[in-house]
């Protein structure tokens, strides 16, 4: 059992805000003296080293780091205290490479990405591109405030996917990882969805769910985790909604803070490296995506963002300065938490990947 | 750490055993992965069998390994300890069971 948190690792001045020290911990040799053969080398024996994209097919864009909640495991140390947050243009440089590139889908993320000022506008001009536009929402920013009431109907005009998380189908679980009366506020916020057509047959308006274990464990296989969710979300709150995504926690930022802490982090990295899937790390999203930071760097994934790694194309490092072809001749930059990707069936912002 | 004569870290080494009877240990994992594999009954529901099983024989090494199975099967806290109340009540109940012996021997053996 933890505490629930109220402030970010960054303005508690904790030294897990630090990228460099977090990957300086996955490197060490754990407490237990067994160390961990390095990511690289599994993939090699895989004959998937190095790891290579297989083109860009989901432009992710981190817009900002701000959130209305401050989750125990957040890999992006998010929350009301976080200022980072993308400018308008820097939104413009992204659209411009959307404009002119066959990428079909936006991957829009944060933090709340809602609480960016730019943040409809951008949606908009995306769809104008004929883009398909994702919204990873938190579901209680739609009830935090009368300004985000009437984001359900905005996503519908617009036909946004929306992905939000939920780490159970109970308060007391969900609650425990991303707040007190989250798990009431994400209820009425599905409902309000499902009012607008969201998670409903027939409406092509898609919901999906993306669960993640409350603690140090791995998630059991994704359809029989979204059986559970879809019968208890109907028969007790009414709520229908389309996929469920599992996914695994990395261990980097507040999620690595909490395995320290609780004294879960060695036995949980054997157990990521234990369940190295081959398969799944075929299909890990980073071969597939770019991910785009707030400040417009660009990042083979969210994660590698979080930690300072930034893509290994020198010359194609920053929104400003993308080019594709350089991007797809990367190779990916690889480093002990991507065992979080490649664990069991895998995971991926999309769920598993074997 | 004071030797005890359970370590956490020999559930990891379970199968090991094949290394002084292999035959009989290739036969057993063989078995036991095809009895915990989706049947009749789901892969869920044997690991909440399995959890108020392990409490009924007391293994440790079996509580550590389907407590962690049955959170990631996605069982709540409330359904876990109802398995284990299950599991209580049996041995509660086969201890009880057996005081109708007990009565049916002192009322032979009374006046």
């Amino acid at each position: 059992m933890t505490q629930v948190l109220t402030k970010s690792l960054k303005s508690s001045n904790d030294p897990l805000a630090q990228a460099a020290y977090q990957l300086e911990l996955l490197e060490a040799s754990p407490k237990n003296g067994k160390l961990l053969p390095h990511f690289r080398e599994k993939l090699a024996q895989s004959g998937l080293y190095p790891l290579q994209p297989t083109g860009i097919d989901i432009f992710q864009v981190n817009v900002g780091k701000m959130c209305n909640q401050t989750c125990r495991h957040c890999h992006v140390d998010a929350g009301p205290d976080r200022k980072e947050i993308m400018t308008k243009e820097t939104m413009e440089q992204c659209l411009k490479v959307l404009a002119t590139h066959v990428i079909s889908v936006v991957d829009i993320t944060g933090g709340a990405p809602e609480m960016n000022p730019h943040f409809r506008w951008f949606v908009e001009e995306c769809t104008k591109l004929g883009k398909k536009v994702m919204v990873r929402c938190n579901l209680t920013i739609i009830v935090a405030n009368p300004k985000y009431y009437d984001l359900p109907e905005f996503y519908r005009t617009h036909n946004v996917e929306v992905v939000s998380s939920l780490p159970f189908y109970n308060a007391d679980r969900t609650d425990r990882q991303r707040g007190k009366g989250v798990f009431e506020d994400s209820m009425k916020a599905l409902q309000l969805l499902n009012e607008q057509g969201y998670g409903q047959e027939g409406t092509g308006l898609l919901l999906n769910l993306v669960y993640n274990p409350s603690g140090a464990f791995l998630p059991a296989t994704q359809h029989s985790l979204e059986q559970q969710f879809k019968k208890v979300l109907l028969e007790e709150f009414n709520i229908h909604f389309n996929n469920l995504y599992a996914i695994t926690n990395m261990p980097i930022s507040r999620f690595l803070d909490f395995l320290m802490q609780s004294g879960n982090y060695e036995g949980y990295m054997e157990k990521l490296v234990n369940s190295f899937n081959a398969q799944a790390a075929r299909g890990v999203m980073c071969r597939n995506t770019i991910s785009v930071s707030w400040d417009g760097g660009l990042y083979d994934c969210d994660f590698n963002q979080m930690l300072d790694l930034p893509v290994a194309a020198a010359s194609s490092q920053h929104i400003s300065t993308f080019n594709l072809q350089t991007l797809n001749e990367r190779e990916i930059v690889l480093r002990q938490h991507c065992y979080g990707c490649t664990a069991g069936a895998g995971s991926s912002c999309g769920g598993a990947t074997a | 750490m004071n030797p005890t004569y359970y370590n956490p870290e020999d559930l990891k080494k379970f199968g090991s055993i094949g290394e002084f009877q292999k035959q009989l240990a290739d036969k057993f994992f063989s078995y036991y992965g095809e009895v915990f594999a989706e049947g009749e009954l789901s892969a869920r529901e044997k690991s909440l069998i399995a959890l108020a099983v392990a409490h009924a024989v007391q293994c440790p090494y079996c509580i550590d390994a389907y407590s962690v199975d049955a959170m990631e099967k996605g069982y709540t806290e409330g359904q876990m300890m109802e398995a284990v109340h299950v599991a209580a009540a049996i041995r509660g109940g086969a201890t009880l069971v057996h005081g109708v012996q007990m009565m049916n021997k002192v009322k032979d053996l009374s006046m």
